[in-house]
């Protein structure tokens, strides 16, 4: 047996502190200019729409209000479907990505069953039960779904690496989408106009907001209530707690952790469909590839607020709402940059990519299981 | 001058004090163990030390030169090599390509040598399968012959800890941090890597710092043993001082009073 | 004690809930077969398929699909799960009267569907694949109500012949799968088989029929040719079985692989002459996917980073070059030539990979994931907004991109026969690139890091050089692809940088085998060759409709079934079947290594903890 001829070189200390040092500052800088860069677009984006405004340019006082409550609106919708991000990442430790064709679903199935209720009249002589009717039928059918693409692709890989179930919600996703493109076809199917009742708007303290986003808002609110009572006060709630926090102790507990796992999925595909039916309010038109864009931004909007977090994943779809909505108008805007609508997506991603980046433990929180906790 | 040293060292982790004050030394060529009731801090000190977590406060001396606050492979690439409490390898790559990697550190081929396979990289690669194999040679037919092209993860147990270590050895260290090297080992076993423990000494060079829990391996193989108590240091010396020392019974005990007390 | 062979006589009531499992079962089968039949056709990939002929005239795409399925359902009536030392239940006609069963079931369903199609004309306003038409072909052009006979008879036979199929010897069934299978995939290959033999009009002639399918006459003897051929290749296994063994080390089978590689590269240097323009450009598409697929495959199959936005890289290579050598691109004004724009290409591919690769370098893998696809959705919306239409030409985006020069000529989309080669040289590199760093101290880095990314800093790895590395080297390589397209069609706008894009390349790497070189390129020929990308229509025409389809459900099966891909790297296939790993390495041991440890005072002590 040889032993190690030379020892190793004396550590040129002195040299590796310098080169050290450089590296890490190199990572931290870059990091940093792009903090810099972001902070002065958003002052200067900020300083230009401003002085637009006092000159009277762009939008009105009026108009910025409404532009903030359509983004509120939007940002609830988001809310509802980053929850089903949340609560699975929480639980199960991978992005869902089918999450989104989840919520595509709903808006087209919810489809048939608006275009039926119209055609015979009820739409319009019962537009409260007309909608109930479509809210059950959105949330029905991204429950089925939700709970469908769980049995199927993701049961078999419960303990494998977390890219594994990742790629497969890929693959998942795309299978959804060119399935319903293939039902449905691929047009854009529109829905019927909103009934009446809902039709105008509604002054709330001085200012006038439209009844749709209204009525999103209140859906959003009252779906979260329930959501909150679901998780905290009843035992399938803390069962999905518990497994969340450790599925081998819960299981050992008693608790039946594939039941609950296949919980988790139906009530985040519930929250889908109720997502589905704000979109059906606040957009009409639907078709197959629907789910994608809304579902990269509730999941910007899960992080956001903190994976595993239900209160957060609300909040964090509520910042990315007014982020996204009122952000390319009032920055970029503000910038002198044209076509800011087009931009409008980007700015989303752009969100996402700075969310991930500088923030990825979310503003109020991540609650991770036992196994994700680093 | 000591080899590695450590001054005011500090770590907390959300208000639990795992580190506190802790003053260590090593000189070229010891055996030191660090022994300790558990979360007495002992794998965090490896921790710091081997730039896993940045110290809260004070230095760490490495022949001299202040190390905190380098990332691990650079701390490595400085010549402290360390195993892990919890055996971890790379599972799927082979026994050899285990050891391989510990070479990484000592070769500088790029992407551009290794495309155009240069004369020096030709000799980097040689030079680095033969290390790798002169490390695992060291544990005698164990890791040799058939077993270089098995993947990691069919080894035994106690073949993974002596892998570990060879791992350790192959990124040419100056210090060999060992954490619980006999943990889940036969007493067999133990016997020989205790013996083996001193090898890497005066064989190879090694200057080398233990955990341990079993006190014949820390009786066999220290020059001194160093005692932690909720990060703190609470004795130093031999073996036979420590052994006796007062505060180390009632650190592994409790007090006798508490004992009285019980009855 | 090992089997119940004979079961003591059971009285009715103790029967009864093993019959009612079984019925149960032949039950869900039935229906679930019937459901991926009604499945298809409410796609309408069944009425898109009935325009593909496979036997002319008397089979089409589209039954040999919809009876394919209850076939498949049949057969696993008769699929026995091996456990080692239980006996496995022999087989029995009871088996295949069960499939029938089911077959049936799956019959009645479809019919059903077809009914209730037939009942409610109005589904068509919102499924508009179900109609009349769907309902004349789903009943083979009966009446509804004959529906009702004839899809459950066929299906159930269908499904019977499925079951009896593992009835037949093994050495007959092999031959008898392989000549079942070369007629549907002659039928389907007709376009590159008249292609490659259009020299020879009396070979295309005798096997096609003039709407492009084998006639009844061909298909007998492509089959018996087929079944003849692989059942006398069948009875000489043994001998080349014990051929390979004996060369079973690795240096001999090295020097198998290298020989193979050659044979390959050859193929390919003289294919193209033999080749129409149709083809070239076909095989062009798949050399670029290739290309693209061996760059993703550095990023996540050596270094196990899942890059989603890779297609930006390609969008930069392919947006340099028409920048640059374009006369019409917006701002830039000197026309650089392609080898000019070359070097340019590589350093924006390089800056590019640092830009993105640097901020993710600390994020969590399944993060990474999505970020890279936030980075590769900004780079195509900005790409295509009015704020950089001045720089990049928005919609429309670069034209008049002038080929690449060579010897005097343009070598661009109007000459594949010269394209396909400037493709396969930059194939050639990507792959040799490869399998250079996979075996160099970078690779292993890579492989370490891949593993336990911890460990390998702690082991003295610099992850964070590591993994740029990886990033720069894949984005790099994809800015090839990016040069190469550019100059094959002549004009980059971003409909050809979609996240499908990222999509088709990750399927491919996915289905080929992560880190493993021959199964990208594998991978890209079979999938981009029969399937086609995003944009560009592979062999199959019939398909083209359903290809993202079919992409997302691939990509779900493997990971289900065959995560290690259809061509593993050793690697990825010990990381994916550890136990069985672990079962052979016990054999091994056991068998042929034990005399090597010499004497029993280094036999392994494990035996006493």
């Amino acid at each position: 047996m040889t032993a190690i001829d030379e020892r190793p070189a004396p550590p040129e200390a002195p040299e590796e502190r310098e080169r050290k040092a450089l590296r890490i500052s190199w990572i931290d800088l870059f990091l940093w200019g792009i903090r810099i860069a972001a902070i002065i677009v958003i002052v200067f984006g900020l300083f230009g729409s401003i002085s637009k405004f006092v000159a009277g340019e762009g939008l009105t006082a009026q108009g910025w209000r409404d532009l903030i409550v359509s983004s509120l609106a939007q940002g609830a919708m988001y809310g509802l479907l980053a929850l089903g991000y949340s609560m699975v990442y929480g639980v199960l430790g991978f992005i869902n990505f089918a999450h989104g064709e989840v919520f595509m679903s709903g808006t087209m199935v919810g489809f048939i069953a608006a275009n039926w209720l119209f055609e015979n009249g009820v739409w319009t002589s019962n537009p409260f039960l007309a909608m109930f009717l479509v809210l059950i039928v959105a949330m029905i059918t991204s429950t089925l779904v939700a709970v469908l693409v769980e049995r199927i692709a993701y049961k078999p890989l419960r303990g494998a690496p977390r890219l594994i179930p990742l790629i497969t919600s890929i693959g998942m996703s795309f299978f959804l989408q060119y399935t319903f493109g293939g039902l449905f076809g691929v047009g854009f199917n529109t829905y019927p106009p909103p009934p009446e009742v809902i039709a105008g708007s509604v002054n709330i303290f001085g200012i006038d907001v439209r009844s749709t986003q209204l009525t999103v808002i209140i859906i959003a609110i009252l779906s979260m209530i329930g959501l909150w009572y679901f998780v905290t006060r009843t035992r399938s709630g803390r069962a999905m707690r518990a497994v969340a926090e450790d599925k081998e102790i819960a299981g050992l507990m008693g608790i039946n952790v594939d039941r609950t796992i296949v919980l988790v999925f139906a009530v985040g595909g519930a929250m889908a469909g109720v997502a589905a039916m704000m979109w059906s309010l606040l957009f009409r038109s639907v078709n197959f590839f629907a789910g994608f864009l809304p579902g990269v931004k509730a999941f910007t909007a899960a992080v956001l607020g903190g994976i595993g977090n239900i209160a957060g994943a609300m909040g964090g779809g509520v910042l990315l709402g007014l982020f996204e909505g009122v952000g390319p108008l009032l920055i970029l805007g503000g910038l002198g940059i044209p076509g800011v609508s087009q931009l409008k997506d980007a700015v989303a991603f752009i969100a996402l990519v700075l969310v991930l980046i500088f923030r990825p433990s979310g503003l109020f929180g991540e609650r991770l299981g036992s196994e994700d906790r680093v | 001058m000591p080899l590695l040293e450590t001054r005011g060292l500090n770590k907390t982790f959300g208000g639990v004090h795992a580190i506190q004050d802790l003053d260590f030394e090593i000189e070229e060529g010891e055996i030191v163990s660090v022994i300790g009731p558990n979360g007495a801090g002992k794998t965090s000190f490896f921790n710091v030390i081997s730039g896993i977590f940045e110290p809260d406060a004070g230095q760490i001396l490495f022949d001299g030169l202040d190390i905190s606050g380098h990332t691990p492979s650079q701390i490595t690439k400085a010549g402290i090599a360390r195993t892990f409490q919890n055996v971890r390898l790379f599972p799927n790559l082979t026994v050899l390509e285990n050891a391989m990697v510990g070479q990484h550190c000592r070769t500088s081929s790029g992407i551009f040598a290794a495309v155009l396979r240069t004369p020096k990289f030709r000799r980097e690669e040689m030079m680095i399968e033969k290390k790798a194999k002169d490390v695992l040679g060291f544990f005698g037919t164990r890791l040799v012959g058939y077993r270089f092209d098995q993947p990691a993860f069919v080894l035994s147990y106690a073949n993974r800890r002596r892998l570990e270590i060879a791992r350790a050895m192959a990124t040419e260290p100056r210090v060999l941090l060992l954490d619980e090297p006999t943990a889940g080992m036969n007493p067999r076993e133990t016997i020989e890597l205790t013996e083996l423990i001193g090898k890497l000494r005066d064989e190879r060079g090694f200057t080398i710092v233990v955990i341990e829990h079993d006190m014949k391996v820390v009786q066999g193989v220290s020059d001194r043993v160093v005692v932690l108590d909720h990060g703190v240091k609470i004795a130093e010396g031999s073996y036979q001082e420590v052994s006796t020392n007062e505060d180390v019974i009632e650190a592994y005990l409790g007090r006798p009073a508490d004992l009285e007390g019980a009855k | 004690m090992t089997t119940v062979t004979t079961s003591p006589p059971r009285t009715a009531s103790e029967r009864s809930p093993v019959d009612r499992a079984v019925m149960r079962r032949v039950l869900r089968v039935g229906v679930l077969a019937g459901g991926v039949m009604v499945y298809t056709a409410a796609i309408g990939m069944f009425q898109t398929f009935n325009d593909k002929e496979i036997i002319d005239p008397i089979l089409s795409l589209s039954y040999l699909v919809l009876f394919a399925i209850p076939a498949v359902a049949g057969a696993s009536f008769s699929k026995r799960v091996a456990i080692e030392g239980i006996e496995t239940e022999p087989l029995s006609t009871l088996d295949i009267a069960k499939a029938a069963i089911a077959g049936a079931i799956a019959g009645v369903v479809v019919a059903l569907f077809a009914l209730l199609v037939d009942l409610f004309p109005d589904l068509r306003g919102t499924f508009p694949k179900l109609g009349p038409q769907m309902v004349r072909l789903l009943t083979l052009e009966y009446s509804v109500a004959s529906g009702f006979i004839v899809l459950p008879a066929i299906s159930a036979v269908a499904a019977g012949a499925g079951a009896a199929f593992a009835w037949i010897p093994e050495r007959i069934r092999r031959p008898l799968l392989l000549a079942g299978a070369s007629i549907p995939v002659l039928s389907m290959f007709e376009p590159l088989v008249d292609d490659l033999f259009d020299e020879i009009p009396a070979i295309t002639d005798f096997l096609y029929s003039p709407a492009g399918a084998l006639t009844i006459t061909s298909s007998i003897v492509v089959a018996l040719v087929v079944a003849g051929v692989s059942y006398y290749l069948r009875q000489r296994d043994p001998i080349i079985k014990k051929r390979l063994s004996q060369s079973a080390d690795v240096s001999v089978r090295r020097r198998t692989t290298i020989v193979l590689a050659i044979i390959a590269i050859l193929a390919f240097v003289v294919l193209p002459q033999f080749l129409g323009g149709i083809m070239n450009e076909l095989l062009t598409n798949v050399g670029l996917f290739a290309l693209m697929a061996l760059g993703l495959n550095v990023v996540l199959g050596f270094a196990g980073l899942l890059d989603l936005g890779y297609v930006a890289f390609f969008a930069v290579g392919a947006y340099t070059t028409g920048v640059l050598t374009s006369p019409l691109s917006p701002t830039w004004d000197p026309v650089l030539s392609w080898w000019f724009a070359f070097p340019a290409v590589v350093v924006a591919a390089v800056l590019a990979g640092l830009m993105v690769g640097t901020p993710v370098l600390r994020m969590r893998g399944d993060y990474l994931a999505i970020v890279t696809l936030g980075f590769g959705e900004i780079v195509r919306i900005l790409l295509l907004s009015d704020w950089l239409s001045p720089y990049f030409g928005g919609a429309q985006g670069i034209r008049s991109i002038p080929g690449i020069p060579v010897a005097g000529t343009q070598v661009n989309a109007t000459s594949p026969e010269l394209m396909i080669y400037a493709v396969l040289v930059f194939v050639f590199i990507a792959v040799y690139v490869s399998w250079r760093l996979e075996d160099s101290r970078i690779g292993r880095a890579w492989a370490a890091l891949r593993e336990d990314e911890d460990v390998a800093e702690a082991v003295g790895v610099d992850t964070v050089k590591a993994k740029l590395l990886a990033f720069v080297t894949g984005a790099v390589i994809a800015s090839f692809a990016g040069a190469l397209f550019a100059a094959k069609v002549g004009t980059v706008f971003t409909n050809s940088f979609q996240i499908l894009v990222s999509i088709i390349i990750l399927v491919i790497v996915i289905v080929g085998g992560m880190g493993s070189l021959p199964g990208v390129v594998v991978g890209a020929l079979v999938l981009i060759g029969i399937l086609g990308g995003p944009n560009q229509p592979g062999l199959l025409q019939e398909f083209g409709e359903f290809k993202l389809l079919i992409y997302g459900a691939l990509l779900v099966y493997m990971m289900l079934k065959r995560p290690e891909g259809l061509l593993p790297s050793v690697r990825r296939q010990r990381e994916l079947h550890q136990d069985e790993f672990l079962q052979d390495a016990w054999l091994d041991k056991g068998e042929g290594d034990e005399p090597q440890s010499p004497g029993p005072s280094v036999a392994e002590p494990g035996g006493q903890a």
